[in-house]
């Protein structure tokens, strides 16, 4: 299958520059530098505990950086909430266990963010959320609740949920992880789709088929650092590092 | 070696459960019958039920309405009830010394609460939650009498105040912070310095008013629901910032709400109250009147809220946190993510706690016989000092048992209702 890359451009999404973060003592992570251009795909992966999700999570500040930079959208983010809140509604975020508000509707999920943070009428905000219930296939689901759904289905409901904001970047935390096998492949194909639909994407996933077909970069952590980044074909065919080479075997060796 | 494979040709159709597992006997044998243990423990119930209903049957259907004395009771048959006290003093049970001639404004207090709490109950008849807003005055006026303008001031004040702070948000500031410091001076400087020339005029050219009645004259059902329902309302909202307060990330505000739900905690409801009807005359200037039933209502609201606080604390503990991130991923402020999808989550998880409490506080008003102030159990011994009464004990607190039931009962199973409806998964 070909890749569309037309969707890149020169434009600057996420710029983080020597970024470093420690819990307690422990130094997650060490001099993160990473450019995110618009329209890019990215996939990050690694061993457990080597930071990939607290990176993301930077991002849009569940977890806070002591030191370093990060830009989003040309907006750096310190400690001023009204920075944090601003950039919380541009960038998107999708758990590994969905986090759907249970006590809500599928609909209800998908309009909330919409009519509070954005203000959006609510027959407005009502049409925006069908039209991304029908873009992830479950528009029949939309006066369920979560508890209804199956893991697939849940997974796909956050995705809407978060494009309904209409957020210029994605990101993507493990999203598959927490799915029996047979759901894994409704949500990536919902992934896919929208990475051809030219969205910007980070996503942490152990899923190489999915980092071979759409990613544009796939960047690879290990004990809180960067250790390589390459484009997809090159990074599978020869990893440069040991580190890599071993990471890689493991995954794919089975 | 046995043959593995195996391909089935034929499907089997589903059919109905085997006859002893459903209907009647099927439940019998499940619930009632299920072992030899359980069907001698049935048999033992069955017999204790049947002994005790043996003896009260006939004790409280036979029992005496009409007597003047506990004496003329025991002469007629010493062995069914005597009523005959619940006649003579039901109007006291359930309005203490409240003036005979005004029983109608209790009365008609108690049947406007049944219609103010419709709305907050059901949410089907929210259109009509402005009347709960106006109940606690109405309530105020209707009970303790005075002029309608001092009470309807208040309302005034505040409304006003509202009014004060949408124009400032809407017109010509952005800050919450400031314009709600600037609401609250605003309506400060109403109550001080406008309010009451403004009652004296309101009250000169149309004097609305009912007789006043002293707080000490209320009592019987009515005191144990305007405490118990008092307490109720304003513990909540109370227990829910205690509860957030709690889980503050801001040090001084998080150790004020530990400090208080502690001490509170620590310290038994009856020594609160005798702080409230003794000690609190020493520490307020002389001369001040500050009324002995709401000196009793905020030390039980501020008990009950910091039980509420830790029951909601349990609720907010049991909540993912996945969620919180979730709704702070999509942009949602602190008090928006709280209220909008922690609080109805954590709420919904305490229902039983949060009703369990609610369910305390109101018998615990029972209490207040303590400081002589003369709710139900405190007008059984005046009551029993009665010569005419003298000796009886089942009828009185059988019958104030069975009203505090009702009560207890109905929110207990509104509860169950709530849990029900709120139910999601499945």
């Amino acid at each position: 299958m070909e890749k569309t890359k037309i969707n890149i451009t020169d434009e600057v999404a996420i710029h983080i520059s020597d970024m470093n973060k420690w819990f307690g003592n422990f130094h997650v992570l060490r001099d993160i530098n990473l450019e995110v251009r618009r329209g890019e795909r990215i996939v990050v992966c690694g061993p457990s505990g080597s930071g990939k999700s607290t990176l993301i999570r930077c991002i849009n500040r569940l977890e806070e950086h002591q030191k370093g930079s990060i830009i989003v959208d040309g907006t750096e983010l310190t400690t001023d909430l009204k920075n944090i809140d601003k950039i919380r509604s541009e960038v998107g975020m999708v758990f590994q266990h969905f986090n759907l508000f249970p006590h809500l509707t599928t609909l209800e999920n998908c309009t909330l963010a919409p009519m509070w943070v954005r203000e959006t009428p609510e027959k407005e905000a009502t049409e925006i959320a069908m039209e991304m219930l029908e873009k992830v296939k479950i528009p029949e689901q939309a006066h369920k609740y979560p508890g209804q759904l199956s893991g697939g289905q849940q997974q796909r409901v956050a995705i809407a949920r978060s494009l309904c904001m209409k957020p210029r970047i994605m990101l993507f935390d493990e999203v598959t992880s927490a799915l029996d096998p047979e759901m894994i492949k409704e949500v990536l194909d919902t992934m896919i789709e929208l990475a051809e639909d030219g969205m910007t994407m980070i996503c942490v996933t152990h899923e190489m088929g999915f980092a071979r077909q759409v990613a544009d970069r796939v960047i690879f952590m290990d004990d809180g650092q960067i250790v390589e980044q390459n484009e997809p074909e090159e990074f599978f065919k020869n990893p440069q590092s040991d580190r890599t080479k071993l990471f890689l075997s493991q995954i794919l060796g089975h | 070696m046995t043959k593995i494979a195996f391909v089935r040709k034929k499907e089997i159709p589903p059919s109905a459960p085997p006859i002893t597992t459903v209907g009647l006997i099927g439940w019998l044998r499940q619930n009632l019958f299920s072992s030899w243990l359980n069907s001698i423990l049935t048999v033992l119930s069955v017999y204790f039920i049947v002994i005790m209903l043996w003896d009260f049957i006939p004790w409280a259907y036979g029992g005496h309405w009409n007597t003047k004395s506990l004496r003329e009771c025991l002469d007629l048959d010493p062995d069914v009830a005597c009523f005959s006290v619940l006649t003579a003093r039901w109007k006291q049970l359930l309005f203490g010394l409240y003036p005979a001639e005004e029983y109608w404004r209790p009365t008609l207090t108690f049947i406007f609460l049944l219609l103010a709490i419709v709305p907050i109950l059901f949410p089907k008849f929210f259109r009509f939650f402005w009347f709960s807003i106006i109940y606690p005055g109405l309530a105020v006026w209707l009970l303790w009498g005075g002029s309608f303008w001092s009470i309807s001031i208040v309302y005034i004040g505040l409304t006003l105040g509202a009014l004060f702070f949408l124009t400032l948000i809407r017109r010509y500031l952005k800050n919450y912070m400031i314009a709600a410091i600037l609401a609250s001076l605003f309506t400060a400087v109403f109550f001080f310095l406008i309010s009451n020339p403004l009652v004296g005029f309101l009250n000169a050219i149309l004097p609305i008013s009912l007789p006043f009645v002293e707080s000490l004259k209320m009592g019987g059902f009515t005191l144990s629901l305007i405490v118990g329902v008092t307490g109720i309302v304003a513990s909540f909202p109370i227990g829910i910032l205690l509860a957030l307060g709690r889980q503050s990330n801001l040090p001084v505000i998080k150790m004020i709400c530990v400090g208080f739900i502690e001490f509170i905690r620590g310290v038994p409801l009856i020594t609160l109250l005798f702080v409230a009807s003794v000690l609190l005359n020493y520490f307020l200037p002389p001369g001040t009147n500050f009324d002995i039933v709401l000196r009793v209502v905020i030390m039980v609201t501020l008990f009950s809220a910091a039980y509420m606080a830790e029951v909601i604390r349990g609720g907010l503990a049991g909540l993912p946190l996945g969620q919180h991130e979730a709704s702070a991923s999509l942009g949602l402020t602190y008090w928006q993510s709280q209220r909008l999808i922690i609080m109805p989550q954590a709420l919904k998880i305490s229902i039983p706690g949060i009703v369990n409490t609610f369910i305390g506080l109101f018998k615990d008003t029972t209490l207040v016989s303590i400081i002589s102030l003369r709710d139900p159990v405190g007008l059984a011994s005046t009551i029993r000092a009665d010569q005419k009464w003298n000796g009886i004990y089942w009828e009185l607190y059988v019958a104030i048992g069975l009203m505090f039931f009702i009560f207890c009962w109905g929110m207990s199973q509104y509860s169950q209702y709530l849990e029900r409806k709120l139910k999601t998964d499945k």
